[in-house]
C-alpha cells in the first residue's frame, strides 16, 4: 500500500500525468468535434502519426516549434478534408472511409519520413519545446512544481478544452454544430447548411488531432519514428464516449486515463515478478471497460455515421 | 450537382471497378514516385519483375498472399454481415501464439497427419476466442466493434509478447524474444520444393471456394447477408440476429486466427512480435478491393502482396522507400471506395 501512496504523493506522478493527458486531449477534441457534426472520423490514428511526422519534419529544416504545430494542424486539415469529402459529399461509409485514411496517412508520412531522413543508426533529433513557468503558479505550493514541469502546448491544450466547451455549448456555432449532429434535416430547415458545418467539423477537428500527434514530436520526444502513435487515436476515440460527446468531460477523461497510465508506468518499476507486458497492456484494456460502462449511458448524436444527402430520409 | 442511383448497373461496370481503382491508385502513387525523382515506369516495371520475374520470386509472391488471402476471407465475411472486425490482426497474432504454443508443447511428439490439423483448429479457436469478445460487448452493451476490436489488437500482440518473453520463450534464441519452435513433423510441407511456398496456399484458395459456396449457396450465409443489409428487416423475418452475427464472429476470428497458424506452420515454425507486417489491416484491404467478395479476395491478395514482395527489389534499386507499398495498398483502399461510389451513383446537374 505504501508504494501505491508513495507514488500517489509524487509531484512527478502529477507532471507526468499532464504530460501523457496532452495528446489525448488534443485528439479526443478533435473527435469529438467531429462527431458532435455527426462524422465519426477513424482516420485519427493516421493523422496524429501524420501530424507527429509533419511538424517534426518542419522543425528538422529550420521552422521553429511554433510553425511546426502550424504546419501539423493545417496537414491535419488537409487529411480531414480528404475525409469529409469521402463521408459528407459521397456519403460513404464512415468506418471504412476512416480506416482508409488512418492506413493512407501512416503509411504515407512513414514514406515521405523515410524518403527526406534516410535511414540511419541513430535517428536526428530537435530541440524540443521547453518546460514553461508561469509567473504566479510557480510558487504554489506542490502544484506548483507540476505545473512549471509543463510546455506551452499543454497549456493549449487545456485552454482548448475550455473554448471548445464554450462554443459548443453557449454559441451559435455550437448550436448549429450539434443540430447537424442531431438532425441534419431540421439544421438545414433553420438555415444551417449541414454539409458546410460537416466539413468544418471534420477539417479543424482533424487539425487538432494531428497537433495532438505533432505534441509526441515537439514536446514528449525529440524525434518521429513509425508505430510511435501507439494506438493513442483509437484510445482517443473511446474517451469520446466515455466523455458523452462533451468538452468538460473529455478533458477530465484524458486526465483520469493519463493519471491510469502514468500511475502503471511507475507501478512497473516499482513491483516486481509482474511482466511488463500485463501494465502496458492496462490503457488499452481500460478504454475498452470505459466503453463498456458509458456506452448505454451516452447520449450519441442522433445522426452520427448517417450521410446527409439534401431531399432523401 | 446531385448524385442518382444508377437503375441498371452493367456486370463490366462491376468488374471493371477493382481493377479501375487500381489503375487509379498506382496514378497516384506514380505521383509521389515522380515527386521522389525515380522513373515511375522503370519502377512500376521494377516491382512487377521483383514478384513474378523469378521462381523463387512467385513463389514468394504466393507465399506472401497466403495469409492475406485468410485475412483478407475474414474481413470480408465479417464485412458482409457489419460485424466491423478490425482486430484480423489481433487474431493473426492469437492465432499463431496458440499454434505455437500448443505445437511446441502439448502435440511436439504427435505425427503430422494428427497435429497439423489440430494445429490448425487451435489457431482458428484462438482467433475466434478473440472476436467473439468484442461481439459480445456490441450485444450486451451496445460498444462498437470498430474501436474494441481495435484496441485489442494492442493487447493481443503485448499477449503474445509477454509469452514469448516468459513461458513459451525459445532458450536457444540467444535471448531473443522469440517461441519454441513448433516440432518439424508439424510443418505444413512445401508446395513447390525449394522454396517457402507451402501448402497453406492451397488451403487458403479451397478456403476461398468454400467461403463462396457457404455465403452463396447455404441458410448461415443467406442470414449472415440479411444481418448485414438491415439487421431489423432480418429480425422481422425470422433471422436469429445474435446467433447469426456470433457465427459469423467464429468464422472470420477462426479464418483471422487460421493465418495466424498458417504463417507458422508453413514459413516460420515459431513466433516473434514481428510475425506480420500488418496482414490483418492489409487484409481489410483485400476485402474491399474484392467487393467483400470471397474469390474476388485471392486476387486481391496476390495484387497486394505483388505491391509487397515487388516493392523490396525496387527499393534497393530506386532508392524509393518501401512504404511506398503500403501508400499504394491504402490509396486503392480509397479509390476503391470512390470508385464503387461511382458504380452505383451517377452525377446529376
Amino acid at each position: 500500500m505504501s508504494i501505491v501512496l508513495d507514488i500517489i504523493a509524487s509531484a512527478g506522478l502529477w507532471a507526468a500525468v499532464l504530460r501523457i493527458a496532452t495528446p489525448l486531449i488534443f485528439g479526443t477534441l478533435g473527435a469529438l468535434l467531429c462527431e458532435r457534426a455527426g462524422v465519426l472520423n477513424l482516420g485519427i490514428e493516421g493523422i496524429m502519426t501524420f501530424g507527429a511526422m509533419a511538424g517534426w519534419l518542419a522543425v528538422y529544416h529550420g521552422a521553429d516549434l511554433w510553425t511546426g504545430l502550424l504546419v501539423a494542424a493545417l496537414a491535419g486539415g488537409v487529411f480531414g478534408l480528404l475525409h469529409a469529402a469521402l463521408t459528407v459529399t459521397l456519403g460513404l461509409s464512415q468506418h471504412v472511409s476512416g480506416l482508409g485514411v488512418t492506413l493512407f496517412a501512416s503509411s504515407f508520412s512513414y514514406y515521405l519520413f523515410r524518403l527526406i531522413v534516410p535511414l540511419s543508426g541513430s535517428p536526428p533529433t530537435i530541440e524540443p519545446f521547453a518546460p514553461v513557468t508561469v509567473p504566479g503558479l510557480a510558487d504554489l505550493p506542490f502544484v506548483g512544481p507540476i505545473l512549471s514541469a509543463q510546455t506551452p502546448p499543454t497549456y493549449l491544450a487545456l485552454l482548448l478544452a475550455l473554448l471548445l466547451a464554450y462554443v459548443v455549448f453557449r454559441t451559435p456555432l455550437g448550436l448549429a454544430i450539434r443540430m447537424t449532429g442531431e438532425n441534419p434535416h431540421a439544421a438545414e430547415a433553420q438555415g444551417v447548411n449541414p454539409m458546410a458545418v460537416r466539413y468544418g467539423a471534420v477539417i479543424v477537428g482533424s487539425a487538432l488531432m494531428a497537433v495532438g500527434g505533432a505534441f509526441l514530436t515537439l514536446s514528449a520526444f525529440n524525434s518521429f519514428f513509425p508505430t510511435m502513435v501507439q494506438g493513442r487515436g483509437w484510445i482517443c476515440i473511446a474517451l469520446v464516449v466515455f466523455a458523452s460527446w462533451r468538452p468538460g468531460r473529455a478533458l477530465f477523461g484524458a486526465l483520469l486515463f493519463a493519471f491510469f497510465d502514468a500511475f502503471q508506468l511507475r507501478l512497473q518499476t516499482a513491483v516486481d515478478g509482474v511482466p511488463y507486458q500485463v501494465f502496458l497492456m492496462t490503457p488499452y484494456i481500460l478504454s475498452i471497460v470505459a466503453l463498456c460502462v458509458m456506452a448505454r449511458r451516452a447520449r450519441v448524436p442522433q445522426a452520427l455515421m448517417q450521410p446527409y444527402r439534401r431531399g432523401e430520409r | 450537382m446531385r448524385f442518382e442511383r444508377r437503375e441498371h448497373r452493367p456486370l463490366a461496370l462491376i468488374i471493371l471497378t477493382p481493377p479501375l481503382a487500381i489503375a487509379a491508385a498506382l496514378v497516384l502513387s506514380g505521383l509521389l514516385i515522380a515527386t521522389a525523382g525515380a522513373p515511375v515506369m522503370e519502377a512500376y516495371w521494377r516491382i512487377l519483375v521483383g514478384a513474378f520475374g523469378s521462381r523463387l520470386s512467385a513463389t514468394e509472391t504466393l507465399t506472401r498472399a497466403t495469409p492475406l488471402m485468410l485475412t483478407g476471407l475474414a474481413a470480408a465475411v465479417a464485412f458482409r454481415a457489419r460485424v466491423w472486425n478490425i482486430g484480423g490482426e489481433g487474431q493473426f497474432y492469437l492465432g499463431a501464439i496458440a499454434t505455437a504454443a500448443v505445437g511446441s508443447q502439448l502435440l511436439a511428439g504427435a505425427p503430422g497427419y494428427l497435429s497439423i490439423p489440430l494445429l490448425l483448429l487451435s489457431g482458428a479457436v484462438a482467433g475466434m476466442i478473440l472476436l467473439i469478445m468484442p461481439l459480445w460487448l456490441r450485444l450486451r452493451f451496445s460498444v462498437d466493434e470498430v474501436v474494441t476490436s481495435l484496441l485489442l489488437n494492442f493487447v493481443a500482440v503485448l499477449v503474445v509478447s509477454m509469452l514469448i518473453d516468459g513461458p513459451l520463450k525459445d532458450p536457444l534464441a540467444f535471448g531473443w524474444p522469440q517461441s519454441q519452435s513448433v516440432a518439424d513433423a508439424a510443418m505444413l510441407p512445401k508446395l513447390v520444393a525449394r522454396s517457402r511456398l507451402h501448402w497453406g496456399f492451397a488451403i487458403a484458395l479451397v478456403l476461398a471456394f468454400v467461403v463462396h459456396f457457404v455465403q452463396s449457396r447455404t441458410v448461415f450465409g443467406l442470414k449472415s447477408r440479411a444481418a448485414g443489409l438491415s439487421p431489423e428487416g432480418a429480425v422481422f423475418a425470422g433471422v436469429p440476429l445474435a446467433r447469426t452475427l456470433f457465427l459469423v464472429a467464429c468464422l472470420s476470428g477462426g479464418l483471422a486466427g487460421l493465418a495466424g497458424a498458417v504463417e507458422v506452420l508453413g514459413v516460420k515454425g515459431y513466433v516473434t512480435t514481428d510475425l506480420s507486417p500488418g496482414f490483418g489491416y492489409s487484409g481489410i484491404v483485400v476485402a474491399m478491393l474484392a467487393g467483400l467478395h470471397p474469390l474476388g479476395v485471392v486476387l486481391a491478395a496476390l495484387f497486394t502482396a505483388t505491391m509487397f514482395v515487388g516493392a523490396d527489389g525496387m527499393s534497393r534499386a530506386l532508392k524509393i522507400p518501401t512504404y511506398i507499398a503500403d501508400v499504394t495498398v491504402a490509396l486503392s483502399l480509397i479509390t476503391m471506395l470512390v470508385a464503387v461510389f461511382f458504380a452505383q451513383y451517377r452525377i446529376r446537374r
